[in-house]
């Protein structure tokens, strides 16, 4: 719950969004999405402006949360990689460090073995990544804690005004 | 668990409506879509059986606007009710930042309510969490029907930590805001 809670800030993001761009050019990919479990979406790439990227965060985690579960009904502990295929465009997903995500949408410019050589790749750099960001979580906590104590109480105001 | 990104200035917190089934979390969900402007809010997705009972979850994403640069988003989701989807609700349960129990105050639906109650409490315990380290609030719903049970009952069976609780009719909307309302402050204080 609320410790557990991720804090991005520029430098780690940063790396992020460009092991995702570097992933949606290698991979010839359409777009790719950087999800929590929680189906946050962290980050995107791509062609994903027709795409509802909310929807799509929630039901990507909800259906790896549903595999994890069939995962262990058989004895193994998750599904790391699942993959969804369409009549033109397709999906792939990766779970990697910290309950993250990578989801791809890819289509008949490239092929599935492209797309998953390119994103266990991408997916090696991205866990180093965010073990990183992580690891350094508990220290930033307490420098960051004043500026979310700002906000809080404007938050409040907010909602005071949209709930009434 | 919620999701504070500086870099791109967005802050996501999850509150999970929990409780026993057919006691009114989903019609919760719909009404707050009915009410907020298209701007305040994102697409409804319920995952349902073919006979409208909650199957996986109900998600409604609802947009705060702007405060101070940051653009904050707070996601809602039902977690199915009836009994034997156990599996699915700790899925959702998972990572949730603020609970709503909505109870049923019918009468004859008073053990539903403390099974659904004490199934929360075991699915929290798998994620060595505690309800009572965990911002949640009470909705007593369905206020209008006959044959209810009066608040002070049912405060004495479900409500031993104080939390806060609002007597709602989901149906017309009514406490339905405020149960919401008071758990979106109640997370955003412990931030």
């Amino acid at each position: 719950m609320l410790i557990d809670r991720i804090k991005l800030f520029e430098s780690g993001f940063q790396a992020i969004k460009e092991n995702i761009e570097k992933l949606l050019q290698q991979s010839d990919a359409k777009a790719v999405m950087l999800v929590d479990r929680d189906g946050n979406l962290i980050t995107n790439a791509g062609e994903t402006e027709k795409i509802d990227l909310e929807s799509f965060a929630t039901l990507s985690a909800a259906d790896f949360a549903a595999t994890s579960q069939l995962a262990e009904i058989i004895g193994e502990s998750q599904f790391r990689t699942l993959y969804h295929q369409g009549e033109r465009d397709h999906l792939y997903f990766q779970s990697i460090a910290r309950n993250i995500i990578i989801a791809v949408i890819f289509d008949q410019r490239t092929t599935l073995g492209l797309v998953r050589v390119r994103v266990k790749h991408a997916a090696e750099t991205l866990s180093k990544i965010l073990e990183d960001i992580f690891g350094r979580q508990e220290e930033a906590a307490a420098e960051e804690e004043a500026r979310i104590e700002d906000i809080s109480k404007d938050i409040e105001d907010e909602l005071d005004r949209l709930f009434g | 668990m919620a999701l504070i990104n500086y870099a791109t200035k967005e802050i996501n917190v999850k509150i999970v409506y929990y409780g026993p089934g057919l006691g009114g979390k989903t019609t919760c969900l719909r009404w707050i879509y009915g009410k907020l402007d298209q701007s305040s809010k994102g697409k409804m997705i319920t995952l349902a059986t073919e006979m409208d009972r909650t199957l996986f979850f109900d998600f409604l994403p609802v947009d705060l606007g702007s405060v101070r640069g940051f653009q904050t988003r707070f996601h809602l989701y039902t977690v199915p009710g009836q009994v034997f989807y156990n599996a699915s609700r700790r899925i959702i349960l998972r990572g949730a930042d603020g609970i709503i129990f909505v109870a049923d105050s019918q009468r004859e639906r008073r053990d539903d309510n403390v099974d659904s109650l004490e199934n929360l409490k075991e699915n929290l315990a798998t994620f060595n969490l505690k309800l009572h380290d965990t911002p949640y609030v009470m909705q007593y719903n369905k206020r209008d029907l006959p044959n209810l049970m009066t608040v002070a009952e049912m405060e004495g069976f479900l409500n031993a930590e104080m939390v806060p609780y609002f007597e709602s009719v989901a149906t017309q909307g009514i406490g339905v805001f405020e149960a919401l309302k008071e758990i979106a402050k109640m997370v955003i204080r412990k931030f």
